[in-house]
This record gives C-alpha cells, structure tokens and sequence, in this order.
C-alpha cells in the first residue's frame, strides 16, 4: 500500500510494459491462486523483489513480473491477481484467466491456502482443465500446522495428478522443491495425467459432440474439452477471446446449443467441481483440532463487537498518531540540528570560495532550506505512521474496519471494499487510487476514486501533526500535548471519512446514479506481522521515496520561492504580488495568500506545502533561525496566524485537490480527463465551502 | 416455498443453517457459487457488523461478510 514508485501511478505505466522476455531462453511461469493465499510472498521470496503484501483479499491487482535463477536456467514469474474462480467475470479474473490460458506460461504454480484448502481446491480443479503443467503450492503450511489441520501432500499429488509441493513462504520453507519441480514441469520431464472433473452424463455426452466438432480448430493450441466447457457455458467474453485467439469462429457449434439452459447447466457445473473438491479434501486433509479457528473468534467478538468495534477502531487509529507524534519528536530535532549546522558550514565555504553571493543565496538560503525542512519535519512522521498502518494490515485489521463500517457505505450507495481503498489511501491516494480496482462495479469504483482524496496521505499527515500540536494544544507540553494534538488529527480523520460518505451518497444520486452492488468481503485469520521486515522495509523505502522525492520537488520549489521572493516589480517581490492577489479570496476561508499559494505550489507533491509556506514566510525578511515547534509557532503568529487559520488550515490541508501525482493516476485508471477534472474539483469545493462557512460563522459571532 | 426455508439473513447468529436453495441470478449468483454456496452446504452465522449489516459467516472454513441484500438470496433450512 506504499508510497513508492512501483504502488503509485508513476509504475502504473510500467506494469504492463512487462520485462523483456527472451523466448528461447527464458521460462515463463504463472503465480495464481485465491485471494491471499501468500502468492506475492512466494514471489518476493523468488525474485528477491518487494511486491507488497497483506493480510486481505485484494492486494495485488496488478500484474507483477520478476525474474529467477534456477539451475542454470531463467525463469520469468508472473504474479497474478488472486481469484476465487475463473468462471465469473471480475477483471481480476479475467486478467488470470487470459493469462494462464493465453500467456502461454510454461508452467502454472498454483499457490493454494493450507488451511483451507478445500475451497482452494475449487480452483485448482478449474486451473487442470486449462492446462496440463501445473504445480500445486501448497502453503502456509506453518499456520495449518499450528491449527493441527493434516495433509497427506503425497496423496494429494496422486488424486490431482500434477505434483505438490507444501510451503512456507514467509520462512522460504519448501521452495527449493518447488523451483526444482517447476523446472521439471516447465521441460515436461515429469509425467503429467491431471484429474478431470467428472460431469453428469448429459453434460459429458454434450461436451463429447463438441470436442468432436471443434477438434481440427483448437489445433492442440488450447485444451479441447476446456474450450468445449466455455462453449456449453456460453460466456461471450471468453469465447471471444479464444476466437481471436484460435483465428477462428464458433458461431455455428454455439447456434445447435441454444436450446440449453445454460444458467442450469453452469449450476451443474459448478455443483460438480465443488463437490469434488470436497471429496478429495475429505480425503487428504484431517483436522486434530476442530475448534482451530476459536481464537480468532474471540478476538472478532472484541474488534468487531457492537458495543466495542467502533471505539476500539477510533483508539487503535489515535495510538498510530499518538506513536507518530512521540516518536517523531526526537529524529525530528536530531535531524534539524544536524541539517542546520551544515548549513553553516555551507555558506561559510560559499563565502570563503568567492563565489557571488546570489549563487549562495539560491542554494543555501532557497534549496538546500527547503530539503532540509521537508526531511527534518516531514519525514519522520511520514517513516513512523506507514509502518504501523502496516503493521494493522498484516494482523488483518482492514478488512475488519470495512466490516464495521460497510453498513455506512451502503447507506451511501457505495460499495464495501471502499473502506479498504481509503484504508489504502492514508499510506498514499496514488496507490488507493489504484486499489479501487478490486471494485468490480464501474459505478461504485469511480465514486471511491473520486473521494479517496478525502482521507489525508502519508504526506498531509506531518502538516496535521505540526499544526494539532503547535496551535490546538495551546501552552500544554508533554502527554497533555501530544494528546491533545492526537485527539485533533483523529477527529480531522473522522471527518474526513464523514465527508467521502456524504460525498458517495451525493454522487450517487446525482452524476453516478444506481443501486449498491453485490459483494462479499473475506474476513482472514489473524496473523503475527513479520514486525522486522516491516520496520526494515517501510522505513527503508518510505525514506529513500521522500528523500527522492524531496530532490525532485523540494528542491525545484525551494528554487521557485527563493526566485519569487527576490525577483521585485516597484518594490514588491513577486511572491508578495502573487500572494496580494490571492489574499481576498484566501481571506473568505480564513487563509491567507500565502497559505493558498503553498497550495498551489504544493501540487506536485503534498509534503512540500509546508516547507514552502514556512520558506515564503521567512524570505520576508524577520527570522533566520527556526529550530523548533516553538520558533515555528512564533513565525506563523507573527504573520497573523490565530486558531482559527490553524483550524482552516488543517480543514484544507484534508480537503483539497490531490496530488499531482494521485491525479495523472486518476487519468490513468479512469482513462478520461472528465473524471480527472472531477476528482479535483469535488474535494476542493468542499474544502472552500468548509473553509468559508467556519471562518464566517466564527466571525459573525465575533471572536 | 417450503415453510421449513428461511432466507439467510434471518438466521440468528450462532446457528447453522443448511442451503436448500439460490434465488440471486446472474453475477451475483456466480459469486455466491465461487464460494462454495451450492445445495446442501452449510453455513454458519457468526456475528453482525455493529453498524448493522453485513454478516459474517462461516462458509466452508473461509469467514465471509454478506450484506442482507446477498444473503435474503440464499435460501436455508436451519440445523
Ligand atoms: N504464516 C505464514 N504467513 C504467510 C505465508 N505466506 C504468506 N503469508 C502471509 O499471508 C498474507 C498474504 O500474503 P500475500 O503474499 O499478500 O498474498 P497474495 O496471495 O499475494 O494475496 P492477493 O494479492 O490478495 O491475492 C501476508 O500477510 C503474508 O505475510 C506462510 O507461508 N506462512
Ligand atoms: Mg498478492
């Protein structure tokens, strides 16, 4: 759910441009399975790469490529989304289906849940009537061990017909077998006879007749009784898919089976496989413990209980900011101490160089301050928060918070998983953005895209921090403070949530009229977060992202300001002039004009609005040292600031465009600038109507 | 109907129920197949969101939330 190059829009454009894939020597093998079942986590282990992971359904939905080396050959993995099934028509489905089907991978791994593997099994069975080369994974077989639930592997590879191999991807456990036995696939050195899902007669009779009639054209290219199953099914967008694929037509099989009922005969069907399944779970899993998921249970009885599911969420959403407030504290100091002494020492080798004195001003005064503010105050926060929101993901707690929460969504018209997209959003609404896509529905996937600016990213986080703790806790310090400005960031939270329902339920009765659509939301097992790899790889990637990012938009920005403010028309920079003309409008919302240019100028990236604010504000001249929250408040009150710009700077900092980067990602994903338009225009306008009603009514009443 | 069949969605938590019939048609109905939901599986209701809807149940070892649109779809007999 990062903020990093490969989750945000930046490598949308890049996931599909797969690596170069060299046909003669490279080995293509395909990752699918359900919804986390640990397939990413098999990749990870694999390709050394870093797929995100988590404990929900939906996590991946993109396709992600990656290479290995095994023996001395290559192979290419392909890390599918997770589906339940490939006979419906989600979009991730499809993009597994065509994948395993068309892709012509020369193995497909199939990486199956061992604590359920009976509806794994669903699959599995689906996967063996497409293809002959499949391995099964059998993983997490720790936590099936755990829960004392048995499986006779070896068996299993005898029933299915294709080799298992059990795992434990986290730990690497079994996947030296698995990589060996996917050579062996991939160059059909082991024999291979996959089970076959028997159907009732009639339907086997039928699928005889067409396999007789399609055989010349199928050509071997594809199975024949698969695509004979499509046929009978009679699902247009798959079997225009093997048409084009096949260069052929099947117009004339498909007229002779119109008198079938096909929504009977899919029934039968499905009826079949699943009750296959059944029967060779049966057969090879034994549970010792029936009672293995109890403890689960109780804990769902505390985090989704009704007296106690909602306060638990608000605590366990105040401890995160509690824990970013605290712990930002000190690197923050630490790091403006250090970057601030090198600027000393900066222009003082300026000044001893001979270089003009301009060249230093740009440099020390403009850039180098403004990386130095968004590392020293930005960054902390940003490299604390995102591992803890991690860290919830992994337990499993999100798909808990849209249990809770769906029956507002549904009150709104809008669709379930939301929940799990805005939970996506406050690491970065770049990637929330993209994981909208686990929305089947266009309508209701479009209202969570157009909203999911309401809930503040990683990068508005630090600005509400510093804000909350520096204005709402007036003169208080210590826990008294840090509370306080706790209480101040959760409530904004709150009512940024408040508003994307309010703002779904306006969408869906105007532009985006209709009715909520069907879903089903897994709630998974609990699981201990990998805690190490957590710290290690967000911090790591968090800092390495904003530091990169801090280069290509802090600087250039701090560049800009320093420009503008030093650039002067009759006596007045340019800065001043621009931030005169905005101040009318800016004084309606409580603001003022150098409030509303940060803004502006903060497009590119959200973490820069304040640095640029705090940069505008000093070029004007009165302080040069600004070490602490306390020098901070001193600077923003001596240029008028009082508690209620502090309240409509935090109410805009929550509701306003996106980024631009969360906005080239909207483009993208909805393909129109209509939508794109739209997704800035909402939250602003709600931002401005927010703004300008506390600022009036605050006014009116006088104080 | 047989007055022995309930829709799902009535099922008091904590009791088992056995499917005795699918009324959702079309997509939904697809979903409800892809887990597993087909004649004779039994399901267990296990709690409600405390805003009221959806409820989660216990379907085949997996634990899935049904919004009462989704389940009142699926008829039952109970245990
Ligand atoms: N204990 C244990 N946990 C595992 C194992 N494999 C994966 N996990 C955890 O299971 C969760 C899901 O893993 P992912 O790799 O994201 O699953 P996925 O199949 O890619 O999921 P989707 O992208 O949603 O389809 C993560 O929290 C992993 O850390 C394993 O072998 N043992
Ligand atoms: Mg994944």
């Amino acid at each position: 759910m990062g903020l990093t190059a490969q989750s945000t829009g930046l490598s949308a454009s890049k996931e599909m441009i797969d690596l170069q894939i060299n046909p003669e020597q490279d080995i293509v093998v395909a990752l699918a399975g359900n919804p986390n079942t640990g397939k990413s986590t098999v990749f990870n282990s694999l390709t050394g790469l870093n797929q995100h992971t988590g404990n929900w359904t939906g996590k991946t939905v993109t396709t992600a490529y990656g290479r290995y080396k095994y023996g001395d050959m290559n192979f290419v993995l392909v890390d599918l989304p997770g589906t339940y099934s490939l006979l419906s028509n989600s979009v991730e489905e499809e993009i597994a289906r065509d994948y395993i089907c068309f892709g012509n991978p020369q193995a497909t791994v199939v990486v199956t849940d061992g604590t359920r593997l009976e509806r794994n099994l669903n699959l599995v069975l689906q996967i063996l009537e497409m293809t002959d080369k499949v391995v099964v994974c059998v993983n997490l077989m720790d936590e099936a061990k755990r829960k004392k639930i048995q499986i006779d592997l070896d068996n299993l590879a005898r029933i299915l017909g294709v080799p298992v191999v059990g795992t434990n991807a986290r730990s690497g456990q079994g996947l030296k077998e698995l990589m060996e036995v996917v050579q062996k696939v991939a160059q059909e050195k082991l024999p291979s006879k996959p089970f076959k899902v028997n159907y009732n007669s009639k339907i086997e009779e039928i699928i005889r007749q067409i396999e007789e009639k399609i055989k010349a054209s199928v050509n071997s290219k594809l199975n024949t009784r698969w695509v004979s199953l499509k046929l009978l099914d009679r699902d247009k967008a798959i079997i225009n898919s093997i048409e084009k694929y096949l260069e052929t037509d099947f117009g004339q099989v498909l007229a002779q089976l119109d008198n079938f009922d096909n929504e009977t005969l899919r029934d039968q069907i499905v009826t079949s496989i699943v009750k296959t399944a059944e029967q060779i779970s049966r057969q090879v899993v034994s549970f010792g413990n029936k009672k293995h998921n109890e403890l689960d249970k109780k804990i769902d009885d505390i985090l989704t209980s009704k007296t106690f599911g909602i306060p638990t969420m608000l605590v366990l959403l105040g401890l995160i900011f509690w824990l970013t407030i605290e712990g930002a504290n000190i690197p923050s100091q630490a790091l403006s101490d250090l970057l601030f002494g090198i600027e000393g020492k900066l222009s003082s080798l300026f000044l001893s160089s001979n270089l003009p004195g301009w060249l230093h001003d740009i440099f020390v005064l403009g850039v180098y301050r403004t990386l130095a503010w968004v590392i020293s105050v930005m960054l902390p926060p940003m490299a604390i928060f995102f591992p803890l929101l991690t860290l919830l993901e992994d337990l499993g707690y999100l798909p808990r918070i849209a249990f809770n929460l769906d029956n507002f969504f549904k009150k709104a018209c809008a669709h379930g998983k939301q929940a799990l997209t805005m939970c996506m959003g406050f690491g970065c609404n770049a990637a929330g953005v993209i994981g909208c896509r686990i929305i089947d529905s266009p309508r209701e996937r479009l209202i969570a895209i157009l909203t999911n600016a309401f809930v503040p990213c990683n990068g508005r986080f630090p600005t509400l921090i510093a804000i909350a703790t520096i204005f709402m806790a007036g003169s208080s310090r210590g826990l008294t403070q840090s509370l306080i400005a706790t209480l101040t960031v959760t409530g904004v939270i709150v009512l940024g949530v408040v508003m994307t329902l309010i703002a779904s339920r306006i969408l869906s009765s105007t532009i985006l009229k209709g009715l909520p659509s069907s879903f089903t939301l897994e709630l998974p097992p609990y699981r201990k977060p990998q805690i190490g790899r957590i710290i290690v790889r967000s911090i790591f990637d968090r800092t390495i992202f904003v530091l990169g990012r801090a280069v290509v938009v802090a600087a250039p920005a701090g560049l800009l300001i320093w420009i503008m403010a030093n650039i002067k028309l009759n006596g007045l920079s340019l800065l001043s002039i621009s931030a005169n003309f905005l101040q009318p409008f800016a004084n309606l919302l409580g603001l003022d004009g150098y409030i509303l240019m940060a803004f502006i100028l903060g497009l590119p990236a959200n973490e820069i609005v304040m640095p640029i604010l705090i940069m505008s504000y000093m070029s004007m001249g009165t302080m040069i040292e600004l070490e602490s929250l306390e020098a901070l408040r001193n600077l923003l009150v001596s240029n008028g600031w009082t508690w209620l710009t502090a309240v409509n700077v935090m109410l805009f900092c929550l509701l306003h465009f996106p980024c631009g980067t969360t906005l080239l990602t909207i483009r993208k994903e909805t393909k129109s600038w209509k939508w794109t338009l739209l997704a800035l225009v909402i939250p602003t306008l709600a931002g401005i109507a927010l703004t300008f009603t506390v600022t009036q009514v605050v006014r009116l009443l006088g104080y | 109907m047989d007055n022995n069949y309930f829709p799902l969605h009535l099922i008091p938590c904590g009791k088992l129920a056995q499917v005795k019939e699918l009324l959702a048609a079309g997509n939904s109905r697809r979903r409800m197949l892809d887990l597993g939901v087909i004649t004779g599986t039994v399901i267990q209701a296990l709690r409600r969101s405390p805003s009221g809807d959806p409820t989660a149940y216990e379907i085949r070892g997996a634990v899935i939330a049904l919004r009462s649109e989704e389940a009142s779809q699926i008829l039952v007999e109970l245990l």
